[in-house]
């Protein structure tokens, strides 16, 4: 299911994308209380416009609907986006600046009343233009968006001010919610605290960093769903409680992703009653020197840094203990503008002859006068897989004669040590939804560029590669751009060290079926394809 | 002021020279037979004292060395406690550990300790206002919850052993403070103190050559219990992420990571850290029971 | 009495500002605050604009005494705040949780006072014999076992031991309820936890049921009343324990007090949405607000139960005065 399929209508689209995915399978039976896992604290609100938490979007995705999203039936994909509240997926007219998408006539809000493109258009600019006194999170995402209108009740209009293919992934972005009109009209803040939607499910019930319950919606627009009569969710934050309630069929899934460990134990245990999903995962850990401090400012002590640590083989033996698992630079392994394995050898810290990799590493860092330098790693207080990722570079970087002491603190004094530049290596982690290689390369800018960026450098050389690959429209010209902005960023100046992307595991038991893995926990969490066998 | 000795003034202090008179083998041999538990516990201590002193001779390999090729290995002739995630030996990874252990152990209890006595003797000996204000500071660290003190320090200093032992030190500081006060108090009202004081002896001559060697049998027993309650307030801070950090070879930080993931598919993982902690704290436990039965069973403390 | 009670309570004003103060200092040491945490909860995006707006809604960006001395009066005036993270008022939130926290630790309490005081005296009659010696081991055993190993070593026990007998690992439910909505199924949650707690608290309060009662087995009434040839078990029941009991009392309500404080670990083992748990997440999330506010219900507990454990010791023992 591709965008031109989205010329059918929406109704007809899924049915035929049902019929192909589960053909021999089963059909979908009805009924039953999906119990799963959130694997978080109480999220702070229910505004997805507003927070950055998954914990928001596990919690509250099912009671809400978005206007074009990742196929539910395909999650996995990084170029196809399907309709929601559309009826097709627009083709861009005006050079590729103007989307016209029309809304599905037969949607209702929980309350009953009918949903309309108002509704849409509000919710767009609610997301884009927040007004004073309003957060909204990824205004950053929606630079190129120009003008968001309704002209009537059935069409919401997206004006952009350049053509660019970062529109639609940024569109389906799983936080992207569609609010009622007169209730934002009357508080913006009232869906921080309530929840009111026209999504697969109606709000039951909340107990605050405990659980939240919800029904079936009977009069949910895609005909024949949801399969589910109700959902619980639970909060779980402690990984061993997750693992010991899935064996005990406490719950019967967790979204997010446990480590390698539980999946061994609960195969182990229950064999074939439990189901594993597993993907790559579109977030990793990105290893940043602080070129504020001496000597990470000489490229020399970077590119030491990079080249000691053996990718190739610590990725597949990480991946027995760890959620970390395939090998990649900077774009995410599953795109086709992401490197190549001999094209990632080329570049320092991906050497396939680890003996060689190590002895120039040793030898830069003679060279720069820093042998056996000692300095901190600040790394986040989350096991998985920010903790046994630091574990292993620190025995790499022992390998070629420093001495590291790793810092591990809460994500407070995380960020805002990265902020300040109050440290010396900083393990962070660039963690995205929707594939969307050109945006999320962006990390990787200057701080001057890019604000998120940690490494205290300037380069123009870098803005430069960037903004050339950014503008090219043509597919292979734009991939070779990305390798000379990735070997640039990765292996000439160092400024960054990749490491494996994470790994996302997913366990359920075997009677949860219809729900298909995603790279990201963010995507596909509205549940209304999900089913019990039972 | 040499001629008046501490000896005859509390009974504290009188279990204590009468201790001191017989000959040490006596004592021990006496001490052994009264109290197998707190023998048992006393030779306890000394092994892991020695097995952590001595670890660079007796641990087999490098603690903090991974090796991906002997990951989760069960135990065998090799490894004979087996090996953790990271291919690590935990033998030698137990055997390092028992060194930070000894250093969190006696580090926090040796410094909330001292702290405590000093505080607690001074205040005790000038009495008023000091004297409330201190108890009003006591209370407060008291009741204060350790995860707030242990995350300022560790968020501010970073998480270092030495910072972690500030942490723990911090609750102790108070509990040896209490009990300290109210033994010194008692000291406070004999004679040669009063005649210390009249013969115009400065006050910090008087708390530390005449007081604080009258508390030093409640501050023993107490130290001793310290050190046990020191060794596991690491594990949960482990347990909070605000520990001892890897690779540093430490119980609670081996205990923290595996117990939640390795119970059951590769149980000597979370087991022998466990066992290591458990059989030193009660060892500390049984041996500070029996030194507070010895010097005065009328002691009690906690 | 009631003079005592007054001053009393007038001395913990000073030990609350205390309290506040250090509470109110150390949130505001930890690097980064509620807004650096809660924007970048998801990912490294931290908009700098976003932050600024942020810190000024929630009064951040104000000098610190003035932010103190807004606390403190608000506390005056019985105003104890909305949560900077949820933005639901403390009292709510807190209100949901406590009372798990206090179910779980005055049934700890119950079980630990249950197990104690039998064994403490036991081992105190048989001082020196195999079986003090094996009560002891056991019991403080309990304290030697860090508390989050016990628990999940017990959870763990419990899956192993009903899949052994039924083939079925079971496991008690993970979402809290209260015992007046559904007692059974309350009492299975909570269970283990309070069972796991108690035979920690069991070790401390049976050790000194053993040393008060040791001590007064050697007090003169008892040898008296032995010499007199009074039945042993009127002696223990009648005489000493009854003596025995008084420090026993004491530790056991400032147990109570730590033990509110200390469910920290054992709330996340057993995901019970208590004041523990909520606790970590202020202290994590930076919610200055909450974390103060719970901190001043900790001290403040801590002293209630104080006061209350030196009134009932008095009126126990009539050899105490006020002074």
């Amino acid at each position: 299911m591709n965008i031109r399929t989205g010329l059918w209508t929406l109704g007809v689209a899924l049915a035929a994308s049902i019929a192909t995915a589960q053909a021999g399978a089963p059909t979908p039976k009805r009924g039953g209380t999906l119990t799963y896992l959130i694997p978080a604290d109480a999220p702070p609100s229910f505004d997805g416009h507003r927070e950055t938490t998954f914990a928001t979007v596990h919690t509250v995705a099912p009671y809400y609907s978005v206007l074009i999203r990742v196929p539910p039936d395909d999650p996995s994909s990084t170029t196809e986006f399907v309709c929601d509240l559309c009826t097709e997926m627009p083709k861009p007219t005006d050079g590729g600046k103007t989307y016209t998408f029309k809304i599905r006539p037969d949607v209702k809000w929980h309350d009953g009343s009918k949903l309309t493109a108002q509704d849409v258009a509000t919710s767009w600019n609610m997301i884009v233009f927040p007004p004073k006194g309003v957060t909204s999170a990824r205004v950053s995402y929606y630079s190129m968006v120009d003008k968001i209108e309704a002209p009537d009740d059935s069409t919401v209009v997206f004006h952009l001010k350049y053509a660019t293919t970062a529109f639609l992934p940024a569109l389906a972005d799983p936080f992207t919610w569609i609010y009622k009109k007169e209730i934002l009209d009357k508080d913006p803040h009232w869906y921080e605290k309530n929840i009111m939607g026209s999504g697969p499910f109606k709000f039951v019930s909340y107990e605050v960093g405990q659980s939240i319950k919800g029904v079936r919606n009977p009069d949910y627009y895609h005909k024949g769903q949801p399969y589910l009569d109700a959902i619980e969710g639970i909060f779980t934050p402690k990984q061993s409680v997750r693992t010991d309630a899935l064996r005990a069929d406490r719950a019967a899934i967790e979204f997010r992703g446990l480590p390698p460990s539980a999946r061994d134990q609960l195969e182990k245990e229950l064999g074939d009653k439990i189901t594993v999903q597993d993907s790559d995962w579109n977030c990793g850990n990105v290893l940043t020197p602080n070129q504020r401090h001496k000597p990470f400012d000489d490229v020399r002590v970077r590119r030491a840094l990079a080249l000691a640590i053996d990718q190739w083989h610590g990725a597949p033996a990480l991946a027995k203990i760890a959620t970390v698992r395939t090998v990649g630079g900077i774009v995410f392994p599953g795109s086709p503008l992401a490197a190549t394995k001999e094209e990632l050898q080329q570049i320092a810290g991906y050497w396939p002859d680890i003996e060689k990799s190590r002895a120039e590493a040793k030898r830069l860092l003679k060279e720069a006068g820093a042998e056996g330098l000692k300095f901190e790693l600040l790394n986040r207080n989350v096991d998985q897989p920010y903790k046994f990722v630091g574990t292993w570079v620190i025995g790499e970087w022992k390998k070629i004669g420093l001495n590291v002491e790793q810092k591990v603190v809460p994500t407070g004094p995380w960020f805002q040590n990265m902020r300040a530049g109050t440290f010396d290596v900083a393990m962070e982690a660039n963690c995205q939804s929707v594939v969307n290689p050109v945006l999320d390369t962006g990390k990787y800018l200057p701080g001057k560029i890019f604000p998120d960026n940690y490494g205290g450098y300037d380069d123009q050389t870098s803005i430069d590669l960037y903004n050339k690959m950014q503008y090219e429209t043509d597919p292979k010209k734009q991939r070779a751009d990305m390798r000379a902005y990735e070997k640039h960023t990765l292996d000439e100046m160092a400024h960054e060290i990749v490491l494996p992307y994470w790994y996302r595991i997913v366990l359920a038991r075997s009677y949860v079926k219809g729900w298909k893995i995603s790279p990201s926990h963010y995507l596909n969490q509205d549940l209304s394809n999900i089913w019990l066998d039972k | 002021m040499t001629a008046i000795t501490p000896g005859s003034v509390t009974s504290a202090a009188s279990a204590d020279t009468a201790w001191r008179r017989r000959t040490l083998a006596g004592t021990v041999l006496g001490f052994c037979r009264r109290h197998p538990l707190g023998a048992i516990g006393f030779v306890i201590i000394l092994i892991i004292c020695l097995a952590g002193g001595l670890a660079d001779w007796l641990a087999p390999f490098d603690p903090e060395e991974n090796d991906f090729s002997t990951m989760m290995q069960a135990p065998d002739w090799i490894h004979v406690l087996g090996t953790d995630q990271f291919g690590r030996d935990i033998f030698s990874r137990l055997v390092f550990g028992a060194r930070t252990a000894m250093i969190v152990g006696f580090g926090a209890a040796v410094g909330g300790g001292v702290i405590g006595l000093i505080l607690g003797v001074t205040s005790a000996y000038f009495g008023g206002w000091f004297d409330l204000v201190f108890q009003r500071v006591l209370d407060v660290l008291m009741a204060f919850p350790l995860i707030i003190l242990a995350l300022a320090v560790v968020s501010v200093f970073g998480t270092g052993v030495f910072n972690v032992i500030i942490a723990i030190t911090i609750p102790l500081v108070p509990r040896c403070g209490r009990v300290v006060r109210a033994s010194a108090l008692a000291v406070r009202e004999v004679p040669y103190v009063d005649a210390a004081r009249a013969l115009g002896f400065g006050h910090t001559r008087i708390v530390f050559h005449h007081m604080i060697p009258n508390v030093l049998a409640p501050f023993l027993i107490l130290l001793s219990a310290f050190v046990g309650q020191a060794i596991l307030a690491e594990a949960s801070l482990s347990y909070l992420g605000l520990g001892v950090q890897e690779p540093v070879p430490a119980w609670g930080l081996m205990l923290q990571g595996s117990a939640e993931d390795y119970a059951t598919t590769a149980p000597w993982i979370a087991i022998f850290p466990g066992l290591a902690i458990v059989i030193t704290v009660l060892a500390f436990s049984l041996f500070g029971d029996a030194l507070r039965d010895a010097i005065d069973p009328k002691l009690r403390t906690r | 009495m009631h003079r005592y009670i007054v001053k009393r309570l007038l001395l913990a004003i000073p030990t609350l500002v205390g309290a506040a103060a250090l509470v109110f200092v150390l949130m505001r040491l930890i690097p980064g605050d509620v807004c650096v945490v809660r924007l970048g909860a998801g990912g490294t995006h931290v908009d700098p604009a976003s932050v600024a707006a942020c810190h000024r809604q929630l009064g951040l960006d104000n000098p610190w005494i003035v932010q103190f001395l807004d606390f403190l009066w608000s506390y005056c005036t019985f105003d104890f705040g909305i949560s900077m993270w949820s933005g639901n008022p403390v009292v709510q939130e807190i209100g949901t949780r406590l009372p798990v926290s206090l179910q779980i630790a005055v049934m700890a309490t119950v079980i630990a006072v249950l197990l104690a005081i039998p064994l403490g005296t036991i081992s105190a009659l048989k001082e020196g014999t195999w079986l003090d010696h094996v009560v002891r081991v056991v019991s403080i055993a309990g304290i030697a076992t860090p508390s989050f190993w016990l628990g999940i070593m017990s959870l763990i026990l419990v899956l192993n031991v009903t899949s052994l007998a039924t083939g079925t690992p079971w496991l008690p439910p993970i979402d809290y309820v209260p015992p007046w909505k559904d007692f059974w199924r309350n009492l299975s949650i909570v269970a283990l936890p309070a069972i796991t707690v108690g035979y920690r608290y069991s070790a401390v309060t049976m050790r000194i049921t053993r040393s008060a009662m040791l001590e007064v087995l050697r007090e003169d009434y008892i040898r008296t009343a032995r010499a007199k040839g009074l039945i042993e078990k009127i002696i223990i029941n009648r005489h000493a324990l009854k003596n025995a009991l008084l420090p026993v009392v004491t530790l056991i309500g400032i147990e109570f007090a730590f033990l509110i404080g200390g469910l920290v670990i054992t709330e996340q083992v057993f995901n019970l949405n208590g004041i523990g748990r909520l606790l970590v997440q202020a202290v994590q999330n930076q919610d200055n607000v909450l974390a103060q506010a719970l901190v001043m219900l900790v001290v403040a507990i801590f002293i209630f139960t104080n006061l209350v454990v030196d009134v009932l010791y008095a009126w126990l023992d009539p050899r105490i005065r006020f002074s």
